[in-house]
């Protein structure tokens, strides 16, 4: 008889955490490696769980596309590398897999994606950082300059991700469901646009994760390289379309996408939306405060 | 032959600085209406016929009854394609049952 260990790690990123469980101890290692500070022991309250069932690698299918979908109340979600399935109504679902990073990544970044479409909030291709205990979103497709800037952040800045920003209105949490994992708050803590960013462990070319902090949201930049440096106001419907063709979205459920195209413009009625125009100089932190 | 037409229950819609825009949920195509396009989609509540939408904007913009209706049907005609514009030739009083695109 062979005895194995289910290992337990609560990756805990948006203060939503996600208890993921294997049987291998060297996927909870990977695991731990990857996730580093957003891993949390398990606690006692009610999270997400997901089990993993490794299979052996295989050729993936490089071209084929994430698919998410809703079947019989689950979310069935697959790519080349993986198949899962989520149960919203039990918080409990699984992935088959290899023993790879990427490919819970991926069904992380939907779950949250998920996830945030039902609170008003959503996972958006950006750089953020924290500077003075406020948050700063630079948004931008691939190549604006992301991790640049995010490379010439100050010693004062804490940046929470260069590649994806996590975004949601600012609530607290109910008092019959406390999230004694919730990311540490900064100081100070002055009143914002009603939104909070958080870390996250989704790096881009910076291939580090995010500082595991959550900051009261002050402003999104679009971010346009260019000869100097300097911010520019854009007009609410510009603002609009800019902030959803950022959004990371997978699924195609009509609900859904009405509920993030009705955040959007919650998004840029209170969140203060710029273009800024900047030459990859550290200078341009100087116009961030 | 009277026309009626009727916005899609499912569509997701907002009125932003005077301006509307909506988008199909089922492609996340983005419309941005003028005021002519937004008149045209305030009316479309199934009941009011072409014809009176067309009375209207003559009525409230400088244009022709039949540049306004070559405008209104090419609008229109972009609308129902992504599923957001019903249009029919009697009255319609229920979203009609959905066609996946070809």
């Amino acid at each position: 008889m062979t005895l194995t260990a289910t290992r337990e790690l609560a990756i805990d990123i948006g203060g939503m955490p996600i208890l993921v469980r294997t049987d291998s101890a060297e996927f909870a290692a990977l695991l731990e490696d990857r996730y580093g500070s957003f891993i949390h022991a398990p606690s006692g309250d009610r999270i997400f769980s997901l089990d993993i069932d490794l299979i052996p690698p295989r050729t993936i299918e490089e071209d084929e596309d994430v698919r998410v979908r809703m079947e019989s109340g689950c979310w069935i979600i697959t790519r080349g590398d993986f198949r899962a399935e989520f149960d919203p109504r039990t918080g409990h679902g699984w992935v088959r897999q290899s023993p790879n990073p990427y490919s819970i990544d991926g069904v992380l970044r939907i779950l949250h994606s998920l996830f945030l479409a039902s609170e008003g909030g959503f996972l958006v291709h950006a750089a953020s950082a924290v500077r003075n205990g406020r948050a700063f979103l630079f948004a931008g497709v691939s190549g604006a300059g992301k991790t640049t800037l995010s490379r010439l952040a100050p010693p004062d800045c804490e940046v929470l991700t260069d590649e994806i920003s996590y975004v949601r209105p600012a609530t607290e949490p109910r008092p019959t469901e406390p999230r004694p994992t919730e990311p540490r708050h900064t100081e100070p803590r002055p009143s914002g646009s009603g939104y909070v960013a958080f870390g996250t462990p989704f790096a881009g070319e910076l291939a580090r994760i995010g500082a595991n902090l959550r900051a009261p949201l002050a402003a999104l930049y679009l971010l346009v390289q260019g000869p100097e440096n300097r911010i520019e106001p854009v007009d609410p419907t510009a603002a609009v379309r800019a902030v959803l063709r950022n959004i990371l979205f997978f699924a195609h459920d009509e609900e859904l996408v009405g509920l993030v195209f009705q955040s959007v413009f919650d998004f840029v009625a209170q969140v203060p939306v710029h273009r800024l125009i900047f030459t990859p100089d550290a200078r341009v932190w100087e116009l961030i405060a | 032959m009277t026309t009626y037409l009727a916005r899609s229950k499912q569509v997701a819609a907002r009125m932003l600085g005077g301006e509307m825009m909506i988008m199909s949920p089922r492609d996340t195509t983005l419309f941005n209406l003028n005021d002519v396009g937004s008149v045209i989609w305030e009316s479309a509540d199934g009941k009011t016929p072409l014809d009176e939408i067309i009375a209207r904007l003559c009525a409230e913009f400088d244009v022709t009854p039949d540049v306004a209706r070559q405008d209104a049907e090419t609008f229109i005609q972009e609308l129902a394609e992504h599923g957001i514009m019903h249009v029919s030739d009697r009255p319609i009083t229920a979203e009609p049952p959905r066609q996946e695109p070809t």
